[in-house]
């Protein structure tokens, strides 16, 4: 359990010394998601009525800025190496790098959420319901995320394969992501919507650090 | 403590690198592994260090195969690799510390006393040159001990001092019942160590 927080730890660390990953992804967000009125033009009907959609891909495209960096960097400078030969089990490694990145890329993007919300004209409800839906389908990005992320590691120019692997299993949290914030905007009950996010986020976080642990296994070969 | 290699073959993208490779180790020895450049020196040691899948044959440790009990041969070995494996943003010190505590270990003051990188141990690893790098990586070997030592050209760029100073700790560690498989183009005249040349593996074959 030590080594498991020690990874974590060490992951945070290196992320907010180098910074850039927080600033890409939350200006890379920020930047996506003011587009759209500004697109759209100043109808706020129409603002309300595709906000939810707006920041979920928002949050999604963002997320997957930084996916590839989960291992990559660490293949390149051999620290893959070492960290899959540890006493930690090479799943546990997988999912606490999985954990790191969620809390430093994803997490930043939920709480600038509110703020963004407001400019697409979303009523208090829609914004809570949104942050309440990303905070529970988001861990989700991650997870699936890092099958990906480990599949393209060895190669140079992952990324773009990494997205057409990753953004198709990303619909059904997308779907219900925004089904949970239309719900609350409609004064409807959002519970059954917000659950099956849950499931989906604690099936992912059985399934998905094996997947990503054997991904791992055939690329430092 | 022994560790065995019975007919190893190593294919990469289906080109055989060496096949019926064998040989053995045990405590206080040295074995220098020797090769022209492709000879699957670094493939030999990546498959002792379990990273390599053997195409066939089996290594064992103690004389039971490494695929039967893993556990058993889990934190029996240290393994540098001819990458650094340190993160540029962080010093000699807090690199070092991440790996000790990884593998379960805690002081690390020792070893970068040994590797003399005391002055530099609060420096980010990014602005250091490639000898100092090498040093702190080798430096783990201090922090987080293990009776084997698997080396991947610990040597290079390093200068006749520190090419000294590592030899003393390699000497130190054999000399305690330690045992080291080292791949270097370079003779370190090391006392007591037995070859493998991988070139002659190929041949005779």
């Amino acid at each position: 359990m030590d080594k498991f927080i020690s990874l974590i730890a060490r992951d945070i660390r290196l992320a907010v010394r180098q910074g850039s990953a927080f600033t890409m992804t939350l200006s890379f967000f920020v930047v996506a998601v003011t587009l759209y009125p500004l697109g759209v033009g100043p109808e706020l009907n129409i603002l309300t009525r595709i906000g939810p959609g707006v920041l979920w891909v928002g949050a999604l495209l963002s997320c997957l800025l930084t996916l590839d960096r989960i291992f990559q960097a660490d293949f390149e400078d051999g620290s893959l190496d070492q960290l899959m030969l540890g006493s930690l089990p090479v799943e546990f490694m997988a999912l606490a790098k999985i954990i790191a990145h969620w809390l430093t890329s994803v997490v930043p993007l939920i709480l600038i959420t509110p703020i963004l919300a407001v400019s697409l004209n979303m009523p208090a409800d829609g914004i809570w319901a949104m942050m309440l839906a990303l905070l529970v389908g988001s861990p989700v990005l991650s997870l699936i995320g890092a099958i990906g992320a480990g599949l393209t590691v060895g190669m140079k120019r992952g990324g773009v394969l990494l997205s057409l692997l990753v953004l198709p299993l990303y619909i059904p949290v997308l779907i219900f992501g925004v089904a949970a914030v239309e719900a609350a905007i409609a004064v409807l009950p959002m519970g059954p919507h917000i659950l099956l996010l849950a499931g989906m986020s604690l099936g992912a976080l059985v399934i998905c650090p094996v997947a990503a642990a054997a991904a791992l296994r055939l690329a430092v070969e | 403590m022994s560790l065995t290699a019975v007919n190893l073959r190593c294919i990469r993208q289906d080109r055989v690198i060496f096949t019926d490779l064998g040989f053995s180790l045990k405590a206080g020895e040295i074995l220098w592994v020797q090769g022209k450049n492709g000879a699957g020196k670094s493939s030999l040691l990546r498959m002792i260090a379990g990273l390599l899948k053997p195409a066939s044959g089996e290594i064992q440790w103690q004389g039971t195969s490494v695929t039967e009990d893993p556990d058993g041969y889990q934190n029996q070995f240290q393994y540098i690799g001819h990458q650094e494996a340190l993160k540029p943003v962080l010093s000699a010190r807090e690199n070092l510390q991440f790996w000790a505590d990884y593998s379960g270990n805690r002081d690390v003051s020792a070893a970068l006393t040994q590797f003399e990188l005391e002055k530099i141990a609060d420096s980010p690893v990014g602005i250091m040159s490639a000898g100092q790098k090498k040093r702190t990586n080798l430096a783990r070997l201090i922090s987080s001990p293990a009776p084997l030592w698997i080396l991947d050209e610990p040597v290079s760029s390093l200068d006749t001092h520190y090419i000294n100073l590592f030899k003393q700790q390699l000497e130190k560690h054999v000399a305690v019942g330690g045992m080291a498989l080292l791949a270097t183009h370079q003779d370190l005249n090391l006392a007591g160590s037995r070859k493998l040349d991988l070139d002659t593996v190929k041949a005779s074959s």
